[in-house]
């Protein structure tokens, strides 16, 4: 089976690990408390890789799966970390017609990651978003706070490379 | 009891307060067809399959009825074009996104969605054609495979493995059109903790779930002349083996079932239940030198493969209170390869050991350390009792007519102790027969029945003077039952000598490669009650009904092993466990 696993090398500290054993045992008994463990769980490491979740299902005594599927159904839930440098690139319908499709795929295919994952280096991560509100340079994305408009996807190698 | 009066399709009909329309209509004889509804585990009205139009004097308006409840006064329609015609755009909707393979599909001709689908006239089954998900196909487990492209994520498989079983190795994952039922993190179900029980085989509608299948490897092997294929059959095949070929549930069919087996070819076709009543000789006696001796009590049964996994991944820090005794089917592979191979001057890799079994996870189980008795393993090939009715079809052998024929000898006899270890509490009864007529000093008035561990309750206790000894006992099926029974073990707090756990609720009889049977059944009739009076009534009818009376097994002592857990007997009917984890990572 296709592993849905981060490809980033977990690096979670002592410290982490404390403070997560802590909001457990402050929420295990109480009922629909798996939510508010995760989203806290998310403020400490930035996202829920296996290591993370395992801890959760075990201090909780839930199976996995359980986060797992709760994990994958909200899109708030990250299973993998964001890059030093995060790109998102605009699906939305007039970047989309204009061929941001295409830009996309060329940055996943340059970096050999899909949407929602991380460079194994953790420089970095790619996703979709819907609209930055600069239809007019159409079609758009943005690497951290820069905006890179009227792409092509010939032009995005040359883009990366500027942050090597 | 409150009672609440309604009409069903103008018919008056009175159920009680809290029933839903299904329930309701179920006691007046109406049927509702149902899709993602299983009893007490699976009640989430999500496939929209039963519903109907129930009107509360607000006009009426279409409702789930498996999760609707009835109100005083409530006029329900279960079969109006309005009805007929909502389920019929559901099963198209379902089938947008369905591999429609229905020809080789092993659920064909039983599938419950094929079912509906014919029931409800869906003449066109590309009427709503769009994009359709690609799954990848999950073979990684010992026994089973999962082909997503065929499941309609009723969650049926998801509530037999979390709340029967109390592992949740599988679930829901993603969101809406690509939501698929899968392990965490894109896990294949063998690298999970999945114990391999089959429950969720048995429980789906579909066939996307399904044993894997070693069914043409045993005809190559029966067509090789060099070969001796030799097949055993569990003591609860015979209890529901002929459902599939429609005889009622319940009615035993052992005669016609080796008279099955001899037609297709196996050159012996002997009984796993010889190897119950060794089991009883090895296990009484294990658990007679641990009272005696000061070992690790309580004592608990290893005949269920599902069990023994279970043990291994959840508690293995409790592993030193499993009986070391293999199970029959294992006992059985060992003695047909050393003292059967012998007596008949065969080679053991000679020989083909196939059994039919009630489970999948004898699948995995032939495959583990330390089940090679001869230095080959015991077991070669298992199938399902599924996989036995398929290849009977297959061969062309009209089962229904059969005549009934008898087991060969010397591995086809036993008694009824070894016919009982299908159901749950059986194992424990044939024990308590045994190992109170050694303690009563081996009277033949000893006592035969412990009624007090019969019967489908998830947990039964029990406690028996036995010449100046108590012997307290526990049964329990169904894993998350069993997980009731660990917990209490694990913290100190059980005073039992001697527990029987069988994974599957109800035991062998209801095990995970028995004949699915569909919900329609499944959520009005007892499945277990009803399969297990099949065996208690071969039990009640068999000459000899005591493991250590059986003539073949003392032959067997006397010529091969000496006495019960002798060093030989050690080496070739018992074996040792591993300690698993419950995730890897």
């Amino acid at each position: 089976m296709s592993s849905k696993k981060t490809t980033v090398p977990f690096a979670g500290t002592k410290e982490q690990e404390e403070a997560l054993k802590k909001i457990i045992a402050e929420n295990k008994d109480q009922k629909g408390a798996l939510m508010p463990v995760m989203q806290k769980a998310q403020d400490i490491y930035g996202y829920l890789p296996i290591e993370v979740q395992t801890m959760i299902a075990d201090g909780m005594g839930i199976p996995l799966e359980k986060v797992y599927g709760v994990s994958t159904f909200y899109s708030q839930f990250a299973l993998n970390p964001k890059g030093k440098y995060q790109i998102s690139v605009c699906l939305g319908t007039a970047c989309y017609v204009k061929g941001s499709g295409d830009v996309y795929a060329k940055i996943e295919e340059i970096l050999g990651i899909k949407g929602g994952e991380c460079t194994p280096d953790g420089k970095f991560s790619l996703d979709a978003c819907r609209c930055v509100g600069a239809c007019g340079l159409a079609p758009v994305m943005m690497i951290n706070d820069e905006v890179y408009g009227r792409l092509k996807p010939d032009d995005v190698k040359g883009i990366l490379d500027q942050f090597n | 009891m409150e009672t609440i009066n309604i009409t069903i399709n103008g018919m008056a009909v009175e159920a009680p307060k809290g029933s839903t329309i299904l329930q309701a209509a179920k006691s007046a004889g109406i049927d509702i067809p149902t899709l993602c509804y299983l009893k007490e585990i699976n009640e989430i009205g999500a496939c929209r399959i039963c519903m109907v139009e129930a009107d509360e004097g607000r006009g009426a308006r279409l409702v789930a009825s498996c999760v609707y409840p009835i109100t005083e006064g409530m006029k329900v329609y279960t079969n109006t074009p309005k009805v007929i015609d909502y389920r019929k755009k559901t099963l198209q909707l379902i089938l947008s996104d369905h591999d429609k393979k229905c020809l080789s599909c092993v659920r064909s001709g039983k599938c419950e969605l094929q079912k509906l689908c014919h029931d409800f006239g869906v003449d066109d089954e590309n009427k709503y054609a769009g994009v359709a998900n690609e799954f990848e196909i999950d073979c990684s487990a010992a026994h089973m495979v999962r082909d997503n492209n065929k499941c309609i994520n009723c969650r049926r498989c998801i509530a037999a493995c979390e709340k029967t079983q109390g592992i949740g190795v599988i679930g829901a994952n993603n969101r809406g059109f690509i939501t698929e039922i899968s392990s965490p993190f894109g896990m294949g179900l063998g690298e999970t903790a999945c114990v391999c029980c089959g429950q969720c085989i048995a429980v789906c509608p579909t066939g996307a779930i399904y044993e894997k299948s070693d069914v043409d490897k045993i005809m190559a092997a029966i067509a090789d002349p060099t070969k001796h294929v030799v097949v055993q059959t569990a003591p609860a095949v015979r209890a529901a083996l002929g459902e599939p070929f429609g005889i009622p549930m319940g009615t035993g069919v052992e005669g016609k079932m080796a008279a099955a087996l001899r037609r297709i070819g196996f050159e012996k076709v002997f009984d796993t239940d010889f190897a119950a009543d060794v089991t009883i000789m090895e296990e009484a006696t294990e658990l007679l030198g641990r009272v005696t001796n000061g070992g690790v009590l309580p004592m608990i049964t290893s005949c269920s493969p599902g069990w023994i996994k279970f043990c291994e991944h959840y508690y293995p820090d409790q592993l030193a209170h499993l009986s070391s005794c293999k199970s029959p089917q294992q006992m059985f592979g060992g003695i047909l390869k050393t003292y059967y191979a012998e007596k008949m001057g065969w080679d053991s890799k000679d020989i083909v050991s196939v059994s039919v079994m009630p489970c999948t996870a004898k699948k995995f189980e032939i495959g583990r350390d330390d089940m090679s008795a001869a230095g080959v393993p015991d077991l070669d090939y298992t199938m399902t009792t599924r996989e036995l009715a398929r290849l009977i079809e297959r061969c062309g052998i009209d089962f229904k007519n059969l005549p009934d024929e008898a087991f060969d000898d010397p591995m086809g006899e036993s008694t009824g102790a070894a016919v009982i270890f299908g159901a749950t509490g059986g194992v424990m009864e044939a024990a308590l027969r045994t190992a109170v007529w050694k303690l009563t000093g081996e009277t033949n008035d000893s006592p035969l029945e412990f009624k007090e561990v019969r019967g489908v309750e998830g947990i039964k206790e029990a406690t028996y003077e036995v010449a100046g000894l108590k012997v307290k006992v526990a049964v329990a099926s169904g894993l998350s039952n069993a997980r009731i029974i660990m917990d209490k073990i694990r913290a100190g707090e059980a005073d039992y000598t001697f527990v029987e756990i069988m994974a599957c609720p109800g035991g062998c009889v209801n095990g995970g490669g028995q004949p699915q049977v569909p919900a329609s059944v499944r959520n009005f009739t007892d499945i277990r009650a009803e399969r297990a009076k099949a065996l208690y009534n071969y039990d009640e009818n068999m000459p000899r009904r005591k493991s250590h009376e059986n003539e073949s097994v003392k032959k067997l002592y006397a010529e091969y092993f000496g006495e019960p857990n002798s060093h030989r007997a050690h080496e070739v009917l018992h074996t040792t466990y591993v300690e698993r984890k419950i995730h890897e990572i």
